[in-house]
């Protein structure tokens, strides 16, 4: 039986008023702007907009905002807010080759046309606290050098020219793109539905179960054949005008992984891939999903298929964190009435053991 | 039309006031509405559904009868509609000319000027390999 319980309206919408003050926070400290989110906090609205599947850097700083930081908490309010407009279409897919690239390396060439370019990162920094970051600092102007012309092709293209990778499956004539924000998700998957889960999984997830493969629990001996992080133009066909438009310029960071070989009787060994593609500067992100993405070809590559990573149903069904934190927290939501009843059912299991264990004696006196 | 998307609604309204605009009236109002961004596996496979982004679309006729487009990333309806009147507008012999010299071409300009900054400033980040060599030098 459900029994419907009212009440505490007033203690929600105080709860409300407080947290809007504890957002705020000390009101002596100034406030803080959108802008400021965006260009300071630049890589938290980069997985906003990753996980919240929504491109505006606005949107996920007024998320990130709004969340007090928390932003997994800012991506559910993006994924609330897309429900929200029309669809107009989808775009031309992105031509990552063309690329504006502000960040290229390759694990696997050092001599790569167009070079390694290492562009605004972490990596080989220390890691050290640095106090002059607390108050008032201001960065030196970058250093500039002459820009090379040469193209900066995919690291995967010039393995393909040789044959020694595998190229990219190619689309069916007519075949649709599957879209899980359309269609229930049914497994088995194909890659795009997996691409497209991947692309929105959870950051910490994924990191967890790519580096699981990396620790023998689906091993797939992977080399990070290039990550590239820049602009890239986007095209859309629109209907009303009859051919594809411009819309502007998005920032994407793509990882292309080179993993250890396939081969047959009648084909040649070659090298296979996974692939990452994600919104912003999103580099764990990219990796782990190339990750993933390998480990889930394990079946279709005819690979023992054992591990976690490898279990397409178990990682597309927990890698969502909108869905994986509404089920986890809906438990502080109040379940009074079905306590209840595990609380009756189990006094009458503790009764019945009690009168099971009572002591010999006592039975023998009762009888 | 990719300079003026590229471009701030700001700008481009800027330097259409300098024009002597013709009447014209929207044919679309602005809206705000999804667009589904693709890409392709292993960045040249089949195509796969990587996340929308936000899109403003609005049209505009002339009253000599040009119709013009405007598509545009982000939410600003204002920049979509100024987009579709370049638009029309360049379909017209009357405005054309006017409108690739004193909006798109400068425009333009300082769109390059922006990326060859970028440009410069990431090939300082590019890496000189050289050749320790061991043992006696």
């Amino acid at each position: 039986m459900y029994v419907a319980v009212k009440g505490g309206e007033r203690a929600i919408e105080n709860a409300h008023r407080l947290l809007a003050s504890a957002r705020r926070g000390d009101q002596s400290v100034p406030e803080i702007s959108l802008d400021q989110i965006s260009e300071q906090l630049g890589l938290a609205v980069d997985r906003v907009m990753s996980e919240g599947s929504l491109y505006d850097r606005e949107l996920a700083a007024l998320a990130i905002k709004q969340a007090r930081g928390d932003l997994i908490e800012a991506i559910f309010l993006i994924r609330a807010f897309r429900a929200t407009l029309p669809r107009f279409g989808a775009s031309e897919p992105v031509e990552t080759g063309a690329m504006r690239v502000q960040r290229r390396v390759s694990s696997t060439f050092k001599d790569i046309p167009g070079g390694q370019i290492l562009g605004p990162t972490f990596d080989y920094t220390h890691r050290l606290l640095d106090p002059s970051l607390a108050e008032g600092f201001v960065p030196e102007a970058p250093a500039t050098a002459e820009a090379s012309t040469v193209p900066t092709p995919r690291v995967t293209d010039i393995l393909g020219r040789d044959g020694l990778i595998e190229p990219s499956p190619q689309a069916e004539e007519g075949a649709s793109v599957g879209d899980l924000t359309r269609e229930p998700l049914n497994f088995p998957a194909d890659r795009d539905l997996r691409l497209q889960n991947l692309a929105r999984g959870d950051e910490g997830f994924l990191l967890a179960m790519g580096y699981s493969t990396q620790r023998g629990y689906g091993r797939n001996h992977p080399f990070a054949g290039e990550i590239r992080f820049g602009e890239v133009e986007v095209e859309f066909s629109a209907e009303d005008v009859g051919f594809a438009v411009p819309l502007g310029s998005i920032e994407l960071t793509e990882c292309q992984m080179v993993n250890q070989f396939k081969g047959s009787a009648t084909e040649a060994p070659c090298f296979t891939r996974g692939y990452g593609l994600a919104f912003g500067q999103s580099e764990r992100k990219t990796m782990s999903m190339a990750l993933v993405d390998r480990a889930l070809r394990a079946r279709e590559l005819g690979e023992e298929a054992l591990a976690p990573a490898q279990d397409e149903e178990f990682v597309m069904s927990h890698s969502d964190n909108v869905q994986a934190t509404g089920f986890v927290e809906h438990l502080k939501l109040p379940h009074y009435v079905d306590f209840q009843s595990e609380l009756g059912l189990l006094r009458k299991l503790r009764k019945e053991f009690a009168d099971a264990n009572a002591p010999d004696a006592m039975k023998e006196a009762a009888e | 039309m990719a300079v003026l998307a590229h471009a701030e609604a700001g700008e481009i309204a800027a330097r259409l006031r300098a024009l002597a605009l013709p009447a014209h009236q929207d044919l679309r109002a602005p809206e705000n509405g999804l667009v589904m961004l693709r890409g392709r596996v292993g960045g040249d496979g089949a195509p796969f559904n990587l996340g929308e982004a936000t899109v403003s679309r609005a049209a505009v006729r002339l009253a000599s009868g040009e119709v013009g487009f405007g598509y545009t990333l982000g939410r600003d309806g204002e920049k979509a509609r100024l987009i579709a009147l370049c638009d029309a507008l360049v379909q017209s012999s009357d405005f054309s000319g006017a409108v690739e010299r004193d909006i798109i071409a400068p425009l333009r300009v300082q769109l390059m000027v922006r990326r060859k900054q970028a440009a410069a400033e990431t090939a300082a980040t590019k890496v000189d390999f050289y050749t320790m060599v061991r043992g006696e030098g």
